[in-house]
């Protein structure tokens, strides 16, 4: 089933791999199913600090300004201000405000990441793509989040969009890249994993569900999808490519069940920041609520906390 | 007769999320609409009237007079808070003489989410007179019930259904106040507790929990059948325990 040589780069000679048919019924089953692990008291306490770490803080909205980031950027280093709690992994913006949020986040750990490559539908030629995610590059962004070419992906030029995604991947640098494959308008299963072995193919150092502008957004299946076709790729090239799921995850419990799904499918090595983010705004605040609620055994109240 | 819900902790805590997410919107609605919707509450209680009164004579041991005063007093109850829902701010609201060319003036705004531990006696009287004061000024409310005949309480809820009162406005908890005070207390998106006929314990639970976040209390002894018939079991000083006055000050020339 699995594709003869992967290690091909080169563009012209790119067959379209072929990928295991998913089984539907059985993906959102295997989802569910993962759903219902119970997790409590330490370990859920230590789930919820390690989601912070994984969050990326978004505002990705046409009327962010310089101020709006630089207060996401406080509540990404100071998530809680009454407590100590770890600062998010990364903070997303678009790129005219990466240089604010470069200057917010300067001396922490906290990545600065941006959208670029037409974002959100892609819809643009090649080299405007690639000059933005340059452009981005060069303004500083560690992570630069691309969109996939659905005109091209929903038209079976599979070939083209693994050499547009090489090309942004030449273009990103030393930035790391995540793959937005927008699986909302992907239709089916199986065009999701197809899309997620191209985007890895090309050189993704991330895949990325959605834009958060389309509905539906992260699903747990979806992300199950991807998850396998993560595993797949790793046991035949060895590469470990990060995930991220993003748009509609607002609670803490689902985004536990996420972690639950990351570590049955692809074990502890992807739970870390590095491997596995999820990219939200307003699941933070839930995440601090639920953290204070085990620390005192009492319910918690947003009024409480900064607005995010 | 029934199997009745026990509520537990988490029943509690997602009423709350419930009652969060509806006050705002509840609270933003004119106060005339409030009363509109509290005056239809009335009337789809009047329609079922013979039901009701069927079921106080049938479950709860009331005798079919005492039964149709009761529904009676309930439907007229309910009309009765309607119509302060646009009045009480005139009322309660104040024009301050203050000693510099300001104009000063306070008016009441609801808590929010206040959590009422509903009267024993009286299963459906009961719970309207601890219900409509704190819903008229724009409350969201949790009323726990615990009493001998806990299923009116439910075909309240039905009542509460048809009358375009907003999802989460108002949610009924059947359950032990042993078991729910603690968190009741101690839950810090609670604005404000009501709590009719609170045991020496219960109250000091609740101050207790309820100290941390400055929980708003009001206790009140629990009252016969017939004494919450009467007139003085309603009052426009059953509404101000559970507002905030704002007082704002407005710069004035001469």
């Amino acid at each position: 089933m699995q594709r003869p040589s992967t290690a091909t780069s080169s563009t012209a000679t790119y067959r379209p791999p072929q990928v295991p048919s998913v089984d539907e019924v059985a993906a959102k089953e295997r989802a569910s199913r993962l759903a219902t692990r119970s997790i409590k008291t330490e370990a859920k306490v230590e789930g919820l600090k390690r989601l912070i770490a994984m969050l990326d803080l978004t505002t990705l909205e046409g009327a962010d300004t310089p101020g709006k980031v630089r207060s996401l950027c406080q509540k990404a280093r100071q998530p809680d201000p009454n407590r100590d709690s770890p600062s998010v992994g990364a903070v997303c913006v678009y790129p005219p405000l990466v240089s604010v949020a470069r200057e917010e986040v300067a001396g922490t750990d906290i990545k600065v990441a941006s959208v670029a490559s037409y974002f959100p539908s892609g819809q643009a030629a090649l080299d405007e793509r690639v000059e933005e995610v340059e452009r981005v590059r060069d303004a500083g962004a560690d992570e630069i989040d691309v969109v996939m070419n659905r005109n091209a992906f929903l038209s079976g030029e599979y070939g083209r969009v693994h050499r547009e995604i090489s090309a942004l991947a030449e273009a990103s640098g030393d930035a790391h890249l995540k793959v937005i494959l927008e699986t909302g308008e992907l239709e089916t299963y199986d065009a999701v994993r197809l899309a997620s072995r191209i985007a890895m193919d090309a050189g993704a150092d991330f895949i990325k569900t959605s834009t958060g502008k389309v509905k539906p957004a992260a699903t747990m299946p979806v992300t199950l999808v991807m998850l396998e076709a993560i595993r797949d790729y790793h046991l035949d090239t060895g590469q470990k490519v990060g995930m991220k799921p993003a748009g509609g995850i607002r609670k803490a419990k689902p985004a536990l069940r996420y972690l639950v799904m990351v570590k049955e499918t692809l074990g502890d090595a992807w739970l870390t920041p590095e491997r596995f983010r999820i990219g939200a705004s307003s699941l933070l605040n839930d995440l601090l609520l639920q953290i204070e609620k085990e620390r005192t055994g009492r319910y918690y109240s947003k009024r409480y906390l900064s607005l995010g | 007769m029934a199997n009745i819900c026990r509520a537990s902790r988490k029943d509690f805590r997602d009423a709350v999320v419930e009652a969060r997410e509806a006050q705002e919107g509840w609270s933003s609605r004119s106060a005339f609409n409030r009363g509109q919707i509290l005056y239809r509450m009335g009337e789809m209680l009047e329609s079922r009237r013979q039901a009701f009164v069927d079921t106080l004579v049938e479950v709860a041991g009331y005798d079919r007079e005492q039964a149709e005063a009761e529904v009676d007093v309930a439907i007229d109850r309910l009309v009765w808070y309607a119509g302060w829902t646009d009045k009480f701010a005139q009322v309660f609201g104040t024009v301050n003489p203050v000693a510099s060319s300001h104009f000063d003036f306070s008016v009441p705004e609801p808590s929010g989410v206040v959590a009422a531990f509903c009267p024993g006696n009286a299963p459906l009287l009961g719970l309207v007179s601890c219900m409509a004061p704190v819903i008229a000024p724009g409350n969201a409310v949790i009323l726990i019930v615990e009493n001998e005949a806990p299923t009116i309480a439910l075909d309240l809820a039905e009542v509460l259904d048809t009358s375009d009162l907003p999802g989460g406005v108002v949610n009924i908890l059947t359950g032990h106040r042993t078991e729910l005070r603690e968190h009741v207390g101690g839950h810090r998106d609670v604005d404000a507790i009501l709590s009719v006929g609170a045991s020496t314990e219960e109250r000091t639970v609740l101050e207790e929990e309820g100290a941390e976040s400055v929980t708003r209390m009001e206790f009140r002894p629990d009252r016969s059948p017939a004494d919450w018939r009467a007139d003085d079991s309603q009052s426009p000083y059953w509404i101000t325990p559970f507002v905030e006055f704002k007082t704002t000050w407005h710069p004035v020339g001469r």
